[in-house]
Protein backbone atom coordinates (compact mmCIF):
# COMPACT_ATOMS: atom_id res chain seq x y z
CA UNK A 1 0.00 0.00 0.00
CA UNK A 2 2.74 2.45 0.98
CA UNK A 3 4.82 1.67 -2.10
CA UNK A 4 1.75 2.18 -4.28
CA UNK A 5 1.27 5.75 -3.01
CA UNK A 6 4.98 6.52 -3.18
CA UNK A 7 5.19 5.39 -6.79
CA UNK A 8 1.93 7.06 -7.89
CA UNK A 9 3.58 10.34 -8.91
CA UNK A 10 6.57 8.92 -10.85
CA UNK A 11 4.31 6.40 -12.61
CA UNK A 12 1.84 9.14 -13.59
CA UNK A 13 4.69 11.18 -15.05
CA UNK A 14 5.92 8.18 -17.02
CA UNK A 15 2.42 7.37 -18.28
CA UNK A 16 1.82 10.92 -19.48
CA UNK A 17 5.22 11.13 -21.21
CA UNK A 18 4.79 7.75 -22.93
CA UNK A 19 1.26 8.54 -24.11
CA UNK A 20 2.47 11.90 -25.45
CA UNK A 21 5.41 10.34 -27.32
CA UNK A 22 3.11 7.84 -29.00
CA UNK A 23 0.98 10.72 -30.20
CA UNK A 24 4.08 12.46 -31.54
CA UNK A 25 3.85 15.31 -29.03
CA UNK A 26 7.08 17.13 -28.12
CA UNK A 27 7.26 16.11 -24.45
CA UNK A 28 10.36 18.15 -23.65
CA UNK A 29 9.09 21.50 -24.90
CA UNK A 30 5.76 20.82 -23.16
CA UNK A 31 7.54 20.26 -19.84
CA UNK A 32 9.72 23.35 -20.21
CA UNK A 33 6.98 25.66 -21.54
CA UNK A 34 4.69 24.54 -18.72
CA UNK A 35 7.42 25.02 -16.12
CA UNK A 36 8.01 28.55 -17.41
CA UNK A 37 4.33 29.33 -16.76
CA UNK A 38 4.61 27.71 -13.33
CA UNK A 39 7.49 30.02 -12.44
CA UNK A 40 5.22 33.00 -12.95
CA UNK A 41 2.50 31.41 -10.79
CA UNK A 42 5.04 30.81 -7.99
CA UNK A 43 6.04 34.46 -8.03
CA UNK A 44 2.40 35.57 -8.02
CA UNK A 45 1.59 33.57 -4.88
CA UNK A 46 4.64 34.76 -2.96
CA UNK A 47 3.21 38.17 -1.88
CA UNK A 48 -0.07 36.73 -0.50
CA UNK A 49 1.88 33.99 1.29
CA UNK A 50 4.20 36.52 2.96
CA UNK A 51 1.17 38.48 4.16
CA UNK A 52 -0.74 35.44 5.38
CA UNK A 53 2.13 33.71 7.17
CA UNK A 54 3.16 36.94 8.92
CA UNK A 55 -0.31 37.21 10.45
CA UNK A 56 -0.47 33.47 11.23
CA UNK A 57 2.89 33.46 13.02
CA UNK A 58 1.97 36.56 15.02
CA UNK A 59 -1.35 35.01 16.01
CA UNK A 60 0.25 31.74 17.07
CA UNK A 61 2.87 33.53 19.17
CA UNK A 62 0.32 35.77 20.91
CA UNK A 63 -1.59 33.07 22.75
CA UNK A 64 -4.85 34.24 21.17
CA UNK A 65 -5.65 30.74 19.93
CA UNK A 66 -5.52 29.38 23.48
CA UNK A 67 -7.89 32.10 24.71
CA UNK A 68 -10.25 31.37 21.83
CA UNK A 69 -10.07 27.66 22.59
CA UNK A 70 -11.11 28.20 26.22
CA UNK A 71 -13.94 30.49 25.14
CA UNK A 72 -15.29 28.11 22.51
CA UNK A 73 -14.93 24.75 24.28
CA UNK A 74 -18.30 24.68 26.11
CA UNK A 75 -20.33 25.52 23.01
CA UNK A 76 -18.47 23.01 20.82
CA UNK A 77 -18.78 20.25 23.42
CA UNK A 78 -22.53 20.86 23.47
CA UNK A 79 -22.86 20.11 19.74
CA UNK A 80 -20.74 16.94 19.94
CA UNK A 81 -17.21 18.10 19.08
CA UNK A 82 -14.67 16.67 21.57
CA UNK A 83 -13.17 19.65 23.46
CA UNK A 84 -9.64 18.20 23.10
CA UNK A 85 -9.84 18.77 19.32
CA UNK A 86 -10.60 22.50 19.62
CA UNK A 87 -6.96 23.62 19.10
CA UNK A 88 -6.87 21.53 15.92
CA UNK A 89 -10.07 23.05 14.62
CA UNK A 90 -8.72 26.56 15.23
CA UNK A 91 -5.38 26.14 13.43
CA UNK A 92 -6.72 23.95 10.60
CA UNK A 93 -7.94 26.82 8.37
CA UNK A 94 -4.76 28.90 8.84
CA UNK A 95 -1.79 26.56 8.79
CA UNK A 96 -1.50 23.08 7.29
CA UNK A 97 1.81 22.18 8.99
CA UNK A 98 0.66 23.49 12.39
CA UNK A 99 -2.58 21.52 12.06
CA UNK A 100 -0.69 18.34 11.24
CA UNK A 101 1.53 18.97 14.28
CA UNK A 102 -1.42 19.56 16.61
CA UNK A 103 -3.28 16.57 15.15
CA UNK A 104 -0.28 14.24 15.43
CA UNK A 105 0.15 15.28 19.06
CA UNK A 106 -3.52 14.52 19.83
CA UNK A 107 -3.18 11.14 18.11
CA UNK A 108 -0.03 10.37 20.13
CA UNK A 109 -1.41 11.59 23.45
CA UNK A 110 -4.87 10.00 23.34
CA UNK A 111 -3.94 7.00 21.18
CA UNK A 112 -4.67 6.54 17.45
CA UNK A 113 -7.65 4.27 18.13
CA UNK A 114 -9.31 6.49 20.77
CA UNK A 115 -12.31 8.72 20.14
CA UNK A 116 -10.18 11.89 20.28
CA UNK A 117 -7.39 10.37 18.17
CA UNK A 118 -9.79 9.17 15.49
CA UNK A 119 -11.75 12.43 15.45
CA UNK A 120 -8.52 14.39 15.02
CA UNK A 121 -7.45 12.11 12.16
CA UNK A 122 -10.81 12.40 10.40
CA UNK A 123 -10.80 16.19 10.81
CA UNK A 124 -7.34 16.36 9.24
CA UNK A 125 -8.35 14.03 6.42
CA UNK A 126 -11.59 15.76 5.51
CA UNK A 127 -10.64 19.46 5.56
CA UNK A 128 -8.05 21.74 3.95
CA UNK A 129 -6.05 24.84 4.89
CA UNK A 130 -8.81 27.26 3.89
CA UNK A 131 -7.11 30.64 4.30
CA UNK A 132 -3.97 29.41 2.54
CA UNK A 133 -6.07 28.22 -0.40
CA UNK A 134 -8.07 31.46 -0.54
CA UNK A 135 -4.95 33.65 -0.36
CA UNK A 136 -3.05 31.64 -2.96
CA UNK A 137 -5.89 31.21 -5.48
CA UNK A 138 -7.04 34.83 -5.43
CA UNK A 139 -3.42 35.99 -5.35
CA UNK A 140 -2.55 33.99 -8.46
CA UNK A 141 -5.70 35.23 -10.22
CA UNK A 142 -5.08 38.84 -9.04
CA UNK A 143 -8.60 39.11 -7.63
CA UNK A 144 -9.36 41.76 -4.99
CA UNK A 145 -13.14 41.32 -4.60
CA UNK A 146 -13.58 37.75 -3.42
CA UNK A 147 -17.37 38.08 -2.81
CA UNK A 148 -18.81 35.10 -0.94
CA UNK A 149 -15.86 32.69 -1.35
CA UNK A 150 -14.58 32.98 2.25
CA UNK A 151 -17.94 32.62 4.05
CA UNK A 152 -18.91 29.66 1.83
CA UNK A 153 -15.52 27.98 2.44
CA UNK A 154 -15.84 28.48 6.20
CA UNK A 155 -19.34 26.93 6.10
CA UNK A 156 -17.74 23.88 4.45
CA UNK A 157 -15.05 23.75 7.19
CA UNK A 158 -17.57 24.00 10.03
CA UNK A 159 -19.69 21.28 8.43
CA UNK A 160 -16.58 19.13 7.99
CA UNK A 161 -15.54 19.42 11.67
CA UNK A 162 -19.04 18.64 12.89
CA UNK A 163 -19.48 15.76 10.46
CA UNK A 164 -16.06 14.36 11.46
CA UNK A 165 -17.05 14.31 15.15
CA UNK A 166 -20.43 12.77 14.42
CA UNK A 167 -19.12 10.24 11.90
CA UNK A 168 -16.52 8.90 14.36
CA UNK A 169 -19.16 8.53 17.10
CA UNK A 170 -21.56 6.91 14.65
CA UNK A 171 -19.07 4.40 13.19
CA UNK A 172 -16.91 3.60 16.22
CA UNK A 173 -19.37 4.36 19.02
CA UNK A 174 -18.56 6.36 22.15
CA UNK B 1 -12.13 42.70 0.83
CA UNK B 2 -12.67 39.56 2.87
CA UNK B 3 -8.95 38.94 3.15
CA UNK B 4 -8.31 42.55 4.19
CA UNK B 5 -10.72 42.20 7.10
CA UNK B 6 -9.41 38.76 8.09
CA UNK B 7 -5.80 39.93 7.96
CA UNK B 8 -6.51 43.03 10.06
CA UNK B 9 -8.47 40.98 12.61
CA UNK B 10 -5.66 38.41 12.84
CA UNK B 11 -2.96 41.05 13.34
CA UNK B 12 -5.16 43.01 15.75
CA UNK B 13 -5.94 39.93 17.85
CA UNK B 14 -2.25 39.00 17.90
CA UNK B 15 -1.12 42.46 19.07
CA UNK B 16 -3.83 42.86 21.73
CA UNK B 17 -3.44 39.30 23.05
CA UNK B 18 0.33 39.56 22.96
CA UNK B 19 0.21 42.73 25.07
CA UNK B 20 -2.37 41.30 27.48
CA UNK B 21 -0.59 37.98 28.04
CA UNK B 22 2.96 39.28 28.03
CA UNK B 23 3.74 37.60 24.73
CA UNK B 24 4.43 40.92 22.99
CA UNK B 25 8.08 40.18 22.12
CA UNK B 26 7.10 36.76 20.74
CA UNK B 27 4.48 38.43 18.52
CA UNK B 28 7.08 40.86 17.20
CA UNK B 29 9.44 37.98 16.43
CA UNK B 30 6.54 36.05 14.87
CA UNK B 31 5.97 38.85 12.36
CA UNK B 32 9.56 38.62 11.12
CA UNK B 33 9.62 34.80 11.13
CA UNK B 34 6.27 34.63 9.32
CA UNK B 35 7.37 36.95 6.53
CA UNK B 36 10.51 34.88 6.02
CA UNK B 37 8.45 31.67 6.10
CA UNK B 38 6.23 33.03 3.30
CA UNK B 39 9.25 33.44 1.04
CA UNK B 40 10.66 30.05 2.03
CA UNK B 41 7.35 28.29 1.42
CA UNK B 42 6.83 29.74 -2.05
CA UNK B 43 10.46 29.09 -3.02
CA UNK B 44 10.41 25.54 -1.68
CA UNK B 45 7.23 24.72 -3.61
CA UNK B 46 8.43 26.42 -6.80
CA UNK B 47 10.07 23.29 -8.23
CA UNK B 48 7.05 21.04 -7.71
CA UNK B 49 4.78 23.79 -9.02
CA UNK B 50 6.79 24.04 -12.25
CA UNK B 51 6.99 20.26 -12.59
CA UNK B 52 3.20 19.94 -12.51
CA UNK B 53 2.43 22.87 -14.78
CA UNK B 54 4.90 21.19 -17.16
CA UNK B 55 3.18 17.79 -16.92
CA UNK B 56 -0.18 19.55 -17.37
CA UNK B 57 1.08 21.23 -20.54
CA UNK B 58 2.11 17.84 -21.96
CA UNK B 59 -1.27 16.37 -20.93
CA UNK B 60 -3.01 19.19 -22.78
CA UNK B 61 -0.93 18.88 -25.94
CA UNK B 62 -1.44 15.13 -26.24
CA UNK B 63 -5.15 15.15 -25.48
CA UNK B 64 -5.18 13.47 -22.05
CA UNK B 65 -6.47 16.67 -20.45
CA UNK B 66 -9.32 16.80 -22.98
CA UNK B 67 -10.20 13.16 -22.25
CA UNK B 68 -10.34 13.85 -18.51
CA UNK B 69 -12.55 16.87 -19.14
CA UNK B 70 -15.00 14.84 -21.20
CA UNK B 71 -15.14 12.22 -18.44
CA UNK B 72 -15.84 14.76 -15.68
CA UNK B 73 -17.97 17.06 -17.83
CA UNK B 74 -21.39 15.97 -16.49
CA UNK B 75 -20.34 17.04 -12.97
CA UNK B 76 -18.27 20.08 -13.87
CA UNK B 77 -20.90 21.53 -16.23
CA UNK B 78 -23.28 21.87 -13.28
CA UNK B 79 -20.64 23.24 -10.90
CA UNK B 80 -19.23 25.76 -13.37
CA UNK B 81 -22.08 26.68 -15.73
CA UNK B 82 -20.36 29.95 -16.66
CA UNK B 83 -17.31 28.13 -18.08
CA UNK B 84 -18.96 25.02 -19.58
CA UNK B 85 -18.01 26.24 -23.06
CA UNK B 86 -14.41 27.21 -22.26
CA UNK B 87 -12.16 24.26 -23.15
CA UNK B 88 -9.03 25.59 -21.46
CA UNK B 89 -10.77 26.29 -18.15
CA UNK B 90 -12.55 22.92 -18.22
CA UNK B 91 -9.28 21.06 -18.93
CA UNK B 92 -7.52 22.73 -16.00
CA UNK B 93 -10.48 22.28 -13.63
CA UNK B 94 -10.81 18.57 -14.42
CA UNK B 95 -7.06 18.01 -13.98
CA UNK B 96 -7.30 19.85 -10.63
CA UNK B 97 -10.23 17.67 -9.53
CA UNK B 98 -8.48 14.45 -10.60
CA UNK B 99 -5.30 15.39 -8.71
CA UNK B 100 -7.39 16.24 -5.61
CA UNK B 101 -9.17 12.88 -5.71
CA UNK B 102 -5.83 11.05 -6.02
CA UNK B 103 -4.48 13.00 -3.07
CA UNK B 104 -1.76 14.69 -5.13
CA UNK B 105 -2.02 18.02 -3.31
CA UNK B 106 1.27 19.20 -4.81
CA UNK B 107 -0.16 18.70 -8.29
CA UNK B 108 -3.68 19.92 -7.53
CA UNK B 109 -2.58 23.41 -6.45
CA UNK B 110 -0.70 24.45 -9.63
CA UNK B 111 -3.46 22.97 -11.81
CA UNK B 112 -6.13 24.77 -9.79
CA UNK B 113 -4.17 28.04 -9.91
CA UNK B 114 -4.01 27.75 -13.69
CA UNK B 115 -7.80 27.33 -13.79
CA UNK B 116 -8.16 30.33 -11.46
CA UNK B 117 -5.93 32.48 -13.66
CA UNK B 118 -7.90 31.56 -16.80
CA UNK B 119 -11.23 32.20 -15.05
CA UNK B 120 -10.07 35.63 -13.89
CA UNK B 121 -9.05 36.82 -17.38
CA UNK B 122 -10.89 40.07 -18.10
CA UNK B 123 -12.86 39.96 -14.86
CA UNK B 124 -11.57 43.31 -13.60
CA UNK B 125 -10.53 42.05 -10.16
CA UNK B 126 -13.93 40.64 -9.14
CA UNK B 127 -14.31 36.91 -8.54
CA UNK B 128 -16.81 35.20 -10.85
CA UNK B 129 -19.22 32.55 -9.54
CA UNK B 130 -17.04 29.88 -11.16
CA UNK B 131 -13.89 31.13 -9.43
CA UNK B 132 -15.65 31.25 -6.05
CA UNK B 133 -16.84 27.66 -6.61
CA UNK B 134 -13.31 26.57 -7.57
CA UNK B 135 -11.90 28.08 -4.37
CA UNK B 136 -14.64 26.55 -2.20
CA UNK B 137 -14.09 23.12 -3.77
CA UNK B 138 -10.35 23.39 -3.15
CA UNK B 139 -10.78 24.50 0.48
CA UNK B 140 -12.77 21.31 1.08
CA UNK B 141 -10.78 18.11 0.97
CA UNK B 142 -11.70 15.73 -1.86
CA UNK B 143 -8.89 13.27 -1.20
CA UNK B 144 -10.08 9.65 -1.39
CA UNK B 145 -7.17 8.15 0.60
CA UNK B 146 -5.75 10.46 3.31
CA UNK B 147 -2.24 9.00 3.22
CA UNK B 148 -0.51 11.58 5.47
CA UNK B 149 -2.96 11.12 8.32
CA UNK B 150 -2.87 7.34 7.92
CA UNK B 151 0.91 7.39 8.23
CA UNK B 152 0.68 9.50 11.42
CA UNK B 153 -1.77 6.94 12.86
CA UNK B 154 0.47 4.07 11.80
CA UNK B 155 3.46 5.73 13.48
CA UNK B 156 1.42 6.05 16.69
CA UNK B 157 0.74 2.31 16.65
CA UNK B 158 -2.81 2.15 15.30
CA UNK B 159 -4.25 -1.36 14.88
CA UNK B 160 -5.61 -0.39 11.45
CA UNK B 161 -4.48 3.05 10.20
CA UNK B 162 -7.04 3.03 7.36
CA UNK B 163 -10.10 2.14 9.47
CA UNK B 164 -11.06 5.84 9.48
CA UNK B 165 -11.70 5.86 5.71
CA UNK B 166 -15.53 5.60 5.85
CA UNK B 167 -15.64 8.38 8.45
CA UNK B 168 -13.30 10.55 6.35
CA UNK B 169 -15.42 10.03 3.24
CA UNK B 170 -18.63 10.81 5.12
CA UNK B 171 -17.15 14.00 6.62
CA UNK B 172 -15.63 15.04 3.26
CA UNK B 173 -18.91 14.55 1.40
CA UNK B 174 -20.83 16.56 4.01
CA UNK B 175 -18.20 19.32 3.96
CA UNK B 176 -18.07 19.56 0.15
CA UNK B 177 -21.86 19.40 -0.18
CA UNK B 178 -22.35 22.19 2.38
CA UNK B 179 -19.65 24.29 0.68
CA UNK B 180 -21.21 23.88 -2.77
CA UNK B 181 -24.71 24.55 -1.45
CA UNK B 182 -23.50 27.67 0.40
CA UNK B 183 -21.70 28.92 -2.71
CA UNK B 184 -24.73 28.31 -4.95
CA UNK B 185 -27.07 30.03 -2.50
CA UNK B 186 -24.79 33.00 -1.85
CA UNK B 187 -24.12 33.48 -5.58
CA UNK B 188 -27.77 34.51 -5.99
CA UNK B 189 -27.68 37.23 -3.34
CA UNK B 190 -23.99 38.36 -3.18
CA UNK B 191 -23.21 40.24 -6.38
Amino acid sequence: MDLFFTMLVPCLMLAVATAALFRRVDVWSGITDGARAGLKVSLNIMPPLIGLLTAVYMLRASGALELLRDALSPALTAIGIPPETVPLLLVRPVSGSAALGVGAELIQTYGPDSLVGRTAAVMLGSTETTFYTVAVYFGAAKIARTRYAVPAALCADAAGFLAASWAVRLIFGG
Amino acid sequence: MAMSVIWTVMVGAAVLCGLATGNGPAVARGALDGAAAGVELSLSTMGVMCLWTGVMEVMRRCGIAGGLSRLLRPVLRRLYPGYAGDRRVMDAVSANLSANLLGLGNAATPLGLEAARLMAEGSGGTASDGLCMLVVCNTASLQLIPTTVASVRAAAGSADPFDILPAVWLASVVSVAVGIAAAKLLSKVWR
